[in-house]
């Protein structure tokens, strides 16, 4: 590997190699739409990109390019990798939103999903005929127009927020295991709700989830029929969402940056570190934690909002204690407290998820379907049930314990004080 | 000069990339291959029919493909596992609408899976064809392409009620899975029982896998003559265990989720000697059906579930139907929203009887079973007694 | 209101609380041994847990298959079933420490924790691969045994069957032998002694590290006869339910006071209590808007409010004196 670095490390070659990756991956992938393979190969061009020591402005141009122009392309191509951008990109967002919690502030918060859920289940109350049924039509009509979407991204964020702060008050004054557990008890109780909330009034439909959900208007499809694209709701219904979730994904990225750098992310590292030391030196230790709560809550929130609109159909089986693990694999196998590690930690567990294990699965289901024998062995004999892609479990539980045990610092750990030289990230 | 050889170098091989995608998707269009999808739970506690769905299709496609291959069309099937659960049936069914092979879908078993699932397959006008699904709503939503074989709930819940009121029944109560599935046929067992004069003692929703002390306790201080369970058999067969262990004498009865050869084999003897109405039955009670049972045996090595038989049928018919929607398009491949159509119109004589759609996609006649559990071997299932058959059309959509 | 039902169905209900109390007792001694002497709660004790009840489950199926289910008294098959689950959940507590907790020994709080998370999760589906391959089903059912269903009719209304009493009893033997191990061997003088201040116990010759592995074994074995218990009792065992009653096991071990033996048992009592009743007067008392499906809450609220007013517990913790 020592030579892709050097390579890496010189802005012409390295300038060369990304481009050449992204270009014949693309192609591959145009190729032959349903390999995987190809598709991976693609991500780790973009990933290629990410480490390559070429001038920012060249680096920026070309991310834009292969995630705005690149990946919607090869997304009409086929449909199923842009739901897999979609997915990495909204796990990036939570995965940075946990990352306050955990990673700045040093609050093990299990129950992270909670937040995720309220948000989905704020826009999916009203964005559907669900809110019809314990608000009477005199009142307003529901669901509610696609346009009041973008009203609730920020009313996500803001109901997330104060579950945040209604989380953060009783377990101000725990301790570290503790605190995890109560904050597993919170997500629990949030879905737990949710699969109950449907007497004495329905307010969330119970197990059998609400659907349909309102989707933001396509104001721009008469653009396109003008300048002579016609494109169907089907096709441009996934783009739309993922140009969305790729404008969230770069806000929340901002907003991080700041925080990190400002007095704010100083006193959560300062909790993080010795809490005790931090009051001693003035840090509002109450007012600091509440502000990580929330602050993680409202990124989790607003995704949320864009996950109920994307799935036109939510219920509280998306909300599990599997998830909120989930996201904390990718903190941990990113980095704690590193922007760059969440990041990167979101895309390699959901592509692992998503797209490995069901390969995996896939593959092994044509093996069997074909009768293969390993030495001896007829792979159609393998038990039914032995299905690779279930085994996401297996995969976060690994994850953290040999992250733990070998690297707990994570693959991308947070450069404490470092900056930008020059034109390098 | 430097940066300018790089824009120039950035500027080419971008070209390059841009210029060849096109082309490329030009160029790589599939052809001859036709796949016909399965959606229903293959892992978890609720696989035992799922696979039968999946092996009925299976069966189905290898011993009725012929037609569409001398069309010129390979004919595949893609099975895949919604593991009972509605997100994961989602968004498989958006995966399965990108693939624009699949014309068909057989599924689901989960009435709470296929409704949120089919509104996916409605944007792309994909056909599904369901072998289980029995809650009213699946067909009242009048799409046109939604479609079931086998009957429905209210028609289902009311066989309940009169069988059990002519088994002198004076008092029920009724516990469901809170499933869409669940609770809706459960109260309909409800309304009709109360309106057979049955006393409805209890109504009450659990979604507990293992303890039900909570909900027996309370079942059993008010001694119900009857226990009716509204939901599915990894559910149902415990809860009747439990029961009986904590002395209830009631009889118990439920409606097709409960038809399952696993249900013998979780419940054991708790469940010997209970009823259950369906809308499938063992695949001895269908007369046509030797033949199929036969050879589902010899390729699966063990007996058909319940359900099997209607997959079987419904993927006949949308064989029948994409043959059709072949040759109205020319000989090329059809698009969805011709077999949707074709689907809707194809009348079709199966191995569960003449299967012929009405205007919402329920069959014209349904047939509905009681049945009565002889023995607690799981591979004595399909010597389970036929009480009662009914041949019922399914109810108009309500203006 | 119905008051004659509640009051008809209070015996079941208080039997049914007594029973699920002494489970919750069992695999809480497991968390609080263990944070006790290493200050550090181990998530993968419901694994633990759950690996009994599957040891059992595969022991009977195997019995049942080879037709010999019948040639034993069903009591006693259940001391073997007890022994084989308590034996290798110990073992398994005792690997798991090994290979994910030593190694972290020193580090700060939170990272063995999200270790403990990782093996619990590794775990389940660990367990669930090994029966996919093995049974290829991964829900098993304990095979029913009629002289333990067997119900005494006490008075009119009351009647307890055999397998209740069965399982309190076992479980009054292990906490009974547990209390003996603890504070009349010297082997629990030990144990005590590394939970108060490990590195004097090292001073006075006490093997560490084989102290910190008995306390594991110890733990984990009760949480096998526990998870022995809840198969019989439940009939269905799957991977993933070993993690609601872990979590709820933690709670009643806070409950009585973290570290603290005595208190663990009293903490899983009460907790089964009151959920039980709470579980099945719930939706009586309420018109049926509250029903059963709120007692898991019903715990972790009782967790928070402990947490927040009496985070000692009601027997008062037992953890080491912080320098």
């Amino acid at each position: 590997m020592a030579w892709l670095t050097a390579l890496l490390n010189q802005p012409g070659p390295a300038t060369a190699l990304v481009v050449a990756t992204i270009s014949l991956s693309s192609f591959a992938v145009a190729y032959y739409p349903r390999s995987l393979i190809a598709f991976l190969l693609f991500q780790v061009s973009i990933l290629l990109l990410y480490f390559a020591q070429i001038p920012r402005w060249l680096k920026r141009s070309l991310a834009f390019v292969s995630l705005g122009i690149l990946m919607p392309i090869l997304g009409t191509i086929n449909g199923y990798y842009l739901e897999v951008a979609t997915q990495v990109g909204i796990f990036v967002a939570l995965a940075l939103g946990l990352n306050i919690v955990v990673g700045l502030a040093g609050l093990l918060d299990l129950g992270y999903v909670a937040f995720y859920a309220v948000g989905a289940y704020t826009w999916a109350i009203f964005g559907s005929p669900q809110a019809g049924r314990f608000i009477s039509e005199s009142v307003a009509h529901f669901p509610l127009a696609g346009g009041w979407f973008f009203v609730f991204l920020v009313l996500g964020v803001i109901v997330a927020a104060i579950f945040g702060i209604l989380l953060g008050l009783p377990v101000l004054r725990l301790r570290g295991d503790y605190l995890a557990i109560v904050t597993l008890g919170f997500g629990e109780v949030i879905r737990v709700l949710a699969n109950n909330l449907d007497k004495p009034i329905n307010l969330t439909n119970g197990p059998q989830g609400i659907t349909p959900i309102s989707r933001p208007p396509l104001f721009f499809q008469p653009l396109l029929t003008a300048v002579g694209i016609p494109a169907s709701p089907t096709v441009l219904y996934p783009l739309y969402l993922y140009g969305l979730v790729l404008l969230i994904v770069g806000v929340v990225i901002l907003v991080n940056r700041r925080l990190e750098d400002s007095h704010i992310g100083r006193a959560w590292e300062a909790i993080r570190e010795d809490e005790v030391a931090a009051q001693a030196m003035g840090v509002p230790l109450v007012r600091m934690k509440l502000l990580a709560f929330a602050c993680g809550a409202s990124f989790a929130g607003v995704m949320g909002v864009i996950f109920s609109a994307k799935q036109v159909f939510i219920n509280p089986e998306s909300f599990t204690f599997l998830e909120s693990i989930g996201v904390l694999s990718m903190v941990i196998l990113g980095g704690m407290g590193s922007i760059p590690g969440a990041i990167l930690g979101a895309t390699a567990v959901t592509v692992l998820n998503l797209q490995v294990l069901k390969g995996l699965s896939l593959w092994l289901n044509s093996l069997r379907n074909a009768g293969v024998t390993i030495l001896g062995y007829n792979l159609a004999n393998l038990p039914t049930q032995l299905e690779p892609a279930k085994y996401e479990r297996m995969i976060f539980g690994i994850i953290l314990v040999l992250m733990m045990i070998y690297r707990p610092q994570g693959i991308l750990p947070a450069r404490r004080r470092s900056r930008e030289l020059g034109g390098s990230k | 000069m430097k940066r300018y050889s790089m824009y120039a170098k950035v500027g080419i091989a971008l070209a390059v990339a841009l210029l060849l995608i096109p082309a490329a998707v030009l160029a790589g269009q599939a052809k001859g291959t036709i796949k016909i999808a399965t959606q229903s739970p293959l892992s978890g506690d609720q696989s035992a029919p799922g696979e039968g769905i999946k092996l009925g299709t299976q069966l189905a496609i290898e011993q009725l493909k012929g037609p569409i291959e001398k069309l010129g069309f390979k004919v595949e099937l893609v099975p895949f596992d919604d593991q009972a659960k509605p997100d994961v049936g989602v968004a498989n069914a958006r995966n399965i609408i990108t693939d624009k092979d699949i014309l068909a879908v057989i599924g689901h078993y989960n009435s709470g899976v296929a409704i949120p699932s089919s509104e996916v397959y409605k944007e792309a006008m994909l056909v599904e064809i369901s072998p289980a699904n029995t809650n009213p709503l699946i067909t009242d939503r009048n799409l046109l392409n939604v479609n079931r074989v086998c009957g429905r709930d209210d028609v289902q819940g009311a066989v309940g009620a009169e069988f059990a009121k002519s088994l002198k029944i004076k008092s029920a109560y009724v516990i469901h899975d809170k499933t869409t599935y669940g609770q809706s046929v459960a109260e309909f067992f409800r309304d009709n029982a109360k309106k057979l004069g049955i006393e409805v003692l209890g109504f009450d929703g659990t979604e507990e896998k293992s303890n039900f002390d909570p909900i027996l306790t309370p079942a059993k201080a008010k001694n119900p003559d009857l226990i009716y369970f509204g939901g599915i058999y990894s559910q149902g067969a415990p809860l009747f265990k439990q029961a009986r262990e904590k002395g209830i004498k009631a009889k118990f009865l439920g409606p097709d989720g409960l038809d399952s050869s696993d249900l013998a084999k979780i419940g054991g003897k708790a469940v010997v000697g209970m009823n259950y109405t369906t809308v499938a039955g063992p695949v001895t009670v269908y007369p046509k059906a030797k033949e199929f049972a036969k050879a589902y045996k010899e390729k699966f090595k063990k007996d058909p579930e319940p359900f099997a038989a209607q997959a079987y049928d419904s993927t006949a018919i949308a064989l029948k139907a994409i043959e059709a929607a072949i040759k109205d398009a020319g000989g090329k491949m059809p698009s969805r929203d011709a077999v949707s159509a074709a689907v809707r119109k194809t009348k079709h004589s199966g191995l569960t009887g003449n299967i012929e759609f009405d205007e919402k996609g329920d069959p014209k006649k349904a047939l509905y079973f009681v049945m009565h559990v002889v023995s607690e071997d799981p591979a004595k299932w399909n010597d389970n007694k036929e009480v009662k058959r009914l041949e019922i059309a399914a109810p108009p959509l309500k203006k | 209101m119905d008051t004659s039902l509640l009051i008809a169905i209070f015996p079941q209900v208080l039997l049914d609380g007594i029973v699920l109390g002494f489970m919750y007792a069992l695999i809480a001694l497991g968390y609080t041994m263990v944070y006790g002497v290493l200050e550090f709660i181990n998530f993968a004790h419901s694994e633990i847990f759950v690996l009994g009840a599957f040891v059992g489950v595969e022991i009977l199926l195997a019995l049942k298959f080879w037709g010999m289910l019948d040639t034993f008294s069903p009591f006693l098959l259940l001391g073997f079933l007890l022994l084989a689950g308590m034996a290798a959940s110990g073992l398994l507590a005792v690997a798991v420490e090994r290979v994910a907790y030593r190694p972290l020994r020193g580090a700060p709080r939170l990272i063995p924790l999200i270790s403990a998370i990782g093996v619990s999760f590794s775990l389940q589906d660990i367990i669930r691969l090994f029966e996919s391959l093995w049974n290829n089903a991964f829900n098993l059912v304990y095979p029913t045994f009629d002289q333990l269903n067997f119900r005494f009719q006490l008075t009119e209304t009351i009647d307890v069957s055999v397998k209740s009493l069965v399982v309190i009893a076992a479980a009054l033997l292990m906490l009974w032998a547990l209390h003996l191990i603890v504070n009349r061997t010297k082997v629990g003088k030990a144990i005590r002694a590394v939970a108060e201040d490990q590195a004097t116990a090292s001073l006075m010759g006490i093997n560490v590290n084989r102290i910190i592995s008995l306390t594991f074994l110890i733990g984990g074995a009760m949480g096998g006869a526990a998870g022995v218990l809840f198969g019989v009792q439940y009939s269905l065992i799957n991977p993933y339910t070993g993690f609601i009653p872990g979590l709820k096991a933690f709670t009643a071990a806070v409950l009585g006071g973290i570290g603290n033996i005595p208190g663990a048992m009293v903490g899983g009592l009460v907790l089964g209590l009151l959920e039980a009743f709470a579980a099945s007067y719930l939706s009586l008392l309420t018109g049926g808007a509250f029903g059963a499906e709120y007692k898991d809450i019903f715990a972790f609220s009782i967790l928070i409010l402990i947490l927040i007013f009496r985070p000692k517990g009601l027997l008062g913790e037992v953890v080491k004196e912080r320098a």
